[in-house]
């Protein structure tokens, strides 16, 4: 079997270090190893966007990043979201909007509208839809999602 | 995402967690080199993952070693200059559409890579690692082709440059030797009059695989009335994308009409051979061939033209 | 009361929505409630914000085995011999099983809630005997220090199979030469009872008449009679299935799984082992989605036997094509309906022949099927046949409304097309048939108070309906669809805290913020915050038995006990006030805002008497159990605006408006939030979303990159209109919301279609390649 390696990242600002097979996915390791159970798997291939973290700036599928590319990178997980006292903007305006059902795709839309709102702080909605569509949710037919990125968007640019 | 080889072999059911292999992530092109020719069957370049990946997950593919590419800094590089536009093999999707004069100068290439996966894919999937893919339904080759690249490839040999549309030669597969990959993409710079894009048909409006791809560039005389020269691209309708050049030539030296254009289309609708499959029949994709072909060249055209067409993505 | 068509009704903005979020009120009538109706922040919120809640791969345990399930290749196939010996040797491999390993199972039917199962069959499909009946049917697992380990070595695992003919077609599933799936299937016919004698795939016949159907249609002024046909759809809840099961050596088995109902698995995992119940505890984790899908079981009593085998906790995960191929679907279907009217535009006779893919093995929705068929309307004479018919697909399950949607799609795009015949508004022919109270549907049931005009009214003044339509290629339809929701049994605890805050627990299973709703309506009833309620969903050893989160019982009959356990705490207080003051309870009344007084004009809050009852006697407990069966049905109509591509046939939706008879609102955001998800799977399940088999009876299409459920980008804003038509068999009017808004969308859609394009669609998907094939023949 390939041998573990040492991979040295920072993981929600603080530095980490793991051990990790090349054929562990980030998603295994930061579930598994790092007991970082925020991150959601849903379809293990790119489609769905549960797993979703932020890799060095941008939104990334973690079921298809290798754990032993994050050397060196930085790595920002649901769980590092919310400030120490109460919760980001992001995470209140879902709350407020009631912009989740079942929860299982929370995390990754955070992540996901998160990235969108630090590149693009007031998003149009079609601008909204389009960059969340790799983001998929079963449960509310989006459109309290959406109204919850709005939300955001102008709790940002206030 | 992905996709290349799931019209061909579905699911038996059982995919998984992942084979085990070894990692290498070396950070010249010579060490990347030789760690490809060391045992070529079982060594695989990985540059964003987005299909390697899963293609080990399913066992699509059985790697013994995966090699890491993104560190090597030729492979990374992104210049446009008076001599044209130089796009490393590993440089990923977001940061092509994210580059706004490169964006507006080569169109379509821009158009390709808003749509391959969503946003978490752009940024890690690269345009080096759709083309190595070689899936008849990827989105970037139809790009490359009408926008006349040349794909740098590098192997214990030294390099060599083919054209886009001779790179691949059948599904998943291509022209690169053991032991060789591809470095870079070079295109030439912009005519003063000239517009290109791409899109696609998919029953959703994001994250499909192209049921029909057409890629158009064209170059218009001075007036922006006539077509000086134009190439036009298929994806999805063949084993590998399609460089339809007798579309171009129903174009070139037209005015630009609705009668040329349609001719474009009818060469397009003409030059594809699909097959039946989940994502759409035979007389389906023949008829969408030709749609999206007209539609196509009409945006490229207005492109040219510096007109705003309302265009969006999907729609 | 005045007669409906006399009342005076508006539709305006409900408080607290988003722009499009409005109600239908009528004049002179707008209950007052202080929680009820109004949208606080749901009690599980921040953990799932930020990640902290745990759902059911999240479990962790020492010592814990990673398991991984062979699956079959065929999709029908007689199992010569499994061979696991080189798997057992791998090292790190701590337990293989197959069917062997589970007790024999015989024949007797279980209920679980939305559905019934044998027994024989569920031991079968947990892990195949004799027989593989669909790609994906599970036939051997292993247990091993890593998920790794445990794959490769299942991949050393020798099945030989006999690979059989697949048969994948309801319509040819039924022919006598067809092959057959289940030796043991014989025809049972209901609702006589009676049972035929011979192998087959036609596992139920239902049949059901009302009045002199043949007279009425030879009596009708119009008659007109299309046939249908759906594709199998699955419920696409994003999380994958779970379990992971610890059997003690005591001989107690704990699972931790995510599911509707943690009872339904603690009496499918017993039946299934051969245990007592009370030898299972469940404990549910939070569920990433279930929409019907999530109440079989399918992991769990694999991981507990692998467990047994083991010694070790075990868990076992599907990844998505495990789901697709082996989980879920609802069935695919053929339907012919009949409608007769007369020169009035009123329904005089319907007729329907229904076929729905049993799956595997038997257990359609086929019954709901027949009688949602002609649910929304008053039919005077009806026939109505059918039949629930076994595929080598997997094992159907109840998904959202399950069998509703299919048969709206009939009925509602004949209605269509009568209206244009007869040259009547859609809107006016509804109101004139509407199901009214005392109506008797065809299957014999007579109606309650139902809000199925209201809805209708709410379309007529919506400014939706109101609106024009904008552009070429455009067009606007409706269609109105049935639920029966449910009742059933539900039980709730609720502590006072000396703080005055309320502790409660339930145990139904929250997967779309029930714990608001049922908190909500215990804080009403007590007068109290709902933020002062703590509601806990717990395992099967602390809370009494508890049905399924389905049949959208849950707000109504958890909501019910939550009532009477407020009630139950009413009482207590009373008395704990009446030791304070030394008079008799009888004397203390609880008033609306939380406060207690006496005879002799003593006060006392709720907060106050909270801080004193370890002085008056101890800690206060309220106690609600329910068995409920006032639940009264639901009905919506949907407004749909599509816009045809006419060279492609791609169908964008561009505008969108649910209106619904919830019978009362209780937390507005997460009914608003049904109406729109159900109405986008509805929106999925029209345009795109279907399994793809090749002739060999291989899922082609097992991902969500081809399985293809709408992303965000293919919606518009989901418009509600909220109808409150009080249920009078709940205090505050509850119906149930969850499956309703998933009947009508592909009715709707196609009957926009043929607004839009003068094409009718009559099968499913309305995908691009069908819709421009008819476009195309329509040219010709």
């Amino acid at each position: 079997m390939a041998k573990k390696r040492i991979i040295s990242t920072s993981i929600n600002g603080d530095p980490v270090e793991f051990l990790a097979a090349p054929r562990q996915t980030l998603l295994e390791v930061l579930r598994e190893d790092l007991d970082l159970i925020g991150t959601k798997e849903g379809c293990s291939n790119g489609n769905c966007g549960a797993c979703t973290v932020i890799l060095d700036g941008r939104p990334v599928d973690s079921c298809l990043v290798l754990a032993v590319e994050v050397e060196g990178s930085d790595v920002e997980t649901i769980e590092g979201v919310a400030p120490t006292d109460g919760l980001h903007v992001i995470q209140d305006a879902f709350l407020d909007q009631a912009a989740l059902q079942c929860g299982i795709c929370t995390p990754g839309f955070i992540m996901s509208t998160k990235a969108l709102l630090e590149e693009n702080a007031s998003p149009t909605e079609d601008e909204i839809r389009f960059h969340l569509a790799g983001n998929l949710c079963r449960c509310t037919g989006y459109d309290k999602i959406v109204r919850a990125v709005q939300q955001a968007a102008e709790g940002e640019t206030n | 995402m992905v996709s290349l080889y799931s019209s061909l072999a579905p699911s038996d059911g059982t995919p998984d967690a992942m084979r085990d292999f070894e990692y290498e992530a070396p950070t010249t092109l010579d060490d990347a080199v030789a760690l490809l020719s060391e045992n070529p069957a079982a060594v695989r370049p990985l540059a964003g993952g987005t299909d390697l990946i899963d293609h080990i997950r399913t066992r699509r593919l059985e790697p013994d070693v995966v090699v890491d590419v993104k560190k090597i800094p030729d492979l990374n590089v992104l210049e446009l200059t008076d001599e044209g536009l130089r796009l490393g093999a590993a440089v990923p999707c977001y940061r092509i559409y994210g580059d706004d004069e490169i964006a507006a100068s080569y169109g379509a290439l821009a158009d390709s890579c808003r749509i391959i996966g969503g946003t978490q894919i752009q940024s890690r999937a690269s345009v080096g690692g759709n083309l190595c893919n070689s899936g008849p339904a990827a989105d970037s080759i139809p790009s490359l082709i009408a926008l006349a690249a040349r794909v740098v490839i590098a192997g214990a040999g030294g390099r060599r440059e083919v054209p886009a549309e001779e790179f691949c030669t059948g599904p998943g597969q291509n022209v690169l030797e053991n032991g060789e990959l591809v470095v870079e993409l070079l295109f030439a710079p912009r005519p003063a009059v000239g517009g290109s894009h791409y899109r696609r048909f998919i029953p959703r409006n994001e994250m499909d695989i192209a049921v029909v791809g057409v890629g158009a560039s064209v170059e218009l005389d001075e007036a922006a009335e006539s077509f000086v020269a134009a190439r036009i691209s298929l994806a999805a309708v063949a084993a590998t994308p399609l460089f339809v050049e007798a579309a171009g030539a129903a174009l070139a030296g037209q005015a630009v009409s609705d009668d040329a254009i349609a001719a474009a289309a009818a060469a397009a609708r003409e030059a594809a051979t699909p097959i039946d499959d989940m994502r759409g029949t035979i007389e389906f994709r023949k008829h969408i061939c030709g749609v999206l072909t007209e539609r196509v060249i009409r945006e490229a055209v207005a492109r040219a033209r510096g007109e705003e067409t309302g265009y969006r993505i999907g729609r | 009361m005045a007669s409906v068509e006399e009342r005076q009704f508006r539709v305006e903005p409900f408080p607290g929505g988003a722009p499009g979020n409005q109600r239908l009120v009528e004049e002179g009538r707008l209950p007052e409630y202080a929680v009820v109706g109004t949208r606080p922040v749901r009690h599980d919120g921040t953990d799932k914000v930020t990640g902290r809640a745990r759902y059911g791969a999240d479990i962790k345990l020492s010592g814990l085995l990673q398991g991984y399930v062979l699956r079959s290749p065929h999709a029908h196939a007689r199992i010569v011999s499994i061979d696991t010996s080189k798997a057992a040797a791998v090292p790190g491999v701590h337990a293989v099983c197959t069917n062997a390993d589970l007790p024999s199972a015989s024949h007797r039917a279980g209920d679980l809630g939305e559905g019934v199962v044998d027994w024989y069959h569920l031991n079968q499909n947990v892990l195949a005997n004799d027989k593989v009946l669909y790609t994906g049917h599970a036939v051997a697992a292993v247990a091993a220090d890593s998920v790794h380990v445990a794959e490769e070595a299942a991949k050393l695992i020798e099945v030989e199979y006999e690979v059989l003919p697949p048969v994948l077609d309801v319509r040819e599933a039924r022919l006598a030469d067809a092959p057959v799936l289940n030796d043991d299937v014989r025809t049972d016919r209901q609702p006589v009872g009676e049972q035929g004698d011979t192998p087959t795939n036609v596992a139920k016949h239902f049949h059901y008449e009302k009045g002199d159907v043949d007279a009425a249609f030879a009596a009708a002024e119009l008659v007109v009679e299309r046939e249908f046909t759906t594709e199998t759809v699955h419920q696409g809840y994003i999380e994958p299935h779970t379990a992971t099961a610890l059997w003690s050596p005591d001989g107690k088995i704990t699972i931790w799984t995510s599911t509707q109902g943690s009872f339904m698995i603690r009496m499918q995992v017993a039946e299934l082992l051969n245990v007592p119940s009370s030898k299972v505890k469940v404990v549910p984790m939070e569920i990433g989605g279930g929409f019907g899908g999530k109440i079989a079981v399918y992991l769990q009593p694999v991981a507990a036997v692998l467990s047994r085998m083991s010694g070790r906790p075990v868990k076992l995960n599907m990844d998505r094509s495990n789901v697709f191929d082996a989980t879920g679907p609802t069935p695919g279907s053929y339907m012919k309906v009949k409608i007769g009217v007369d020169a009035d535009g009123m329904i005089t006779a319907g007729e329907a022949e229904l076929l729905f893919e049993a799956g595997a093995f038997p257990g359609s929705p086929i019954n709901p099927g027949c009688m949602c068929v002609f649910a929304c309307y008053d039919v005077p004479n009806g026939r109505i046949d059918g039949y629930d018919i076994c595929v080598n697909k997997p094992r159907s399950n109840a998904y959202r409304a399950p069998g509703s949607t299919h048969v709206a799609l009939a009925t509602e795009t004949i209605v269509d097309e009568i209206c244009e015949a007869q040259g009547i508004c859609p809107v006016e022919f509804r109101l004139k048939n509407a199901a009214k109270e005392g109506d008797e549907r065809v299957d014999g049931v007579t109606y309650p108070p139902v809000g199925m005009w209201e809805t209708i009214k709410a379309v007529e003044l919506s400014e939706h309906w109101q609106s024009p339509l904008e552009g070429p290629h455009q067009g606007r339809g409706i269609a109105s669809g049935f639920w029966f929701n449910f009742g059933g049994n539900s039980v709730v605890a609720a502590t006072v805290n000396e703080d005055g805050t309320v502790s409660l627990i339930e145990g139904s299973t929250d997967i779309g913020g029930t714990r608001a709703s049922i908190s909500m309506q215990l804080a009403e009833i007590l007068g109290i915050a709902a933020e002062d309620v703590t509601p806990t969903v717990v395992d099967t050893d602390s809370i009494g038995y508890t049905d399924v989160t389905g049949g959208s019982r849950t707000t109504h009959a958890t909501g019910l006990a939550a009532i009477k356990a407020a009630e139950d705490i009413q009482a207590q207080l009373r008395q704990r006030a009446a030791i304070l003051w030394d008079v008799d309870a009888e004397q203390v009344e609880y008033d609306s805002g939380a406060t207690l007084t006496g005879p002799d004009g003593q006060s006392i809050g709720f907060q106050e008497i909270a801080g004193k009852l370890n002085q008056t006697g101890g800690p206060v407990v309220g106690r609600g159990s329910v068995n409920a069966d006032k639940h009264g049905g639901a009905f919506g109509t949907h407004i749909a605006d599509v816009e045809v591509d006419p060279d492609t046939g791609k169908v964008q939706v561009i505008r969108y408006t649910v209106v619904q008879d919830v019978g009362t609102a209780i937390h507005p955001s997460y009914v608003e939030g049904q109406m729109q998800g159900g109405a986008a799977q509805g929106i999925g399940w029209a345009i795109n979303e279907e399994y793809y088999y090749g002739d060999d009876g291989r899922l082609h299409n097992a991902s969500f990159l081809d399985y293809r459920i709408p992303t965000c980008y293919d919606l518009p804003d989901i418009e509600t209109i909220i109808v409150e038509v009080p249920n009078p068999g709940h205090p505050f009017g509850v119906r149930g919301v969850g499956e309703v808004p998933i009947v009508p969308p592909p009715a709707a859609i196609a009957n926009a279609i043929y607004r839009a394009t003068g094409v009718r669609l009559r099968s499913l998907p309305m995908s691009p390649p069908k819709v421009l094939h008819e476009l195309l023949a329509a040219d010709q």
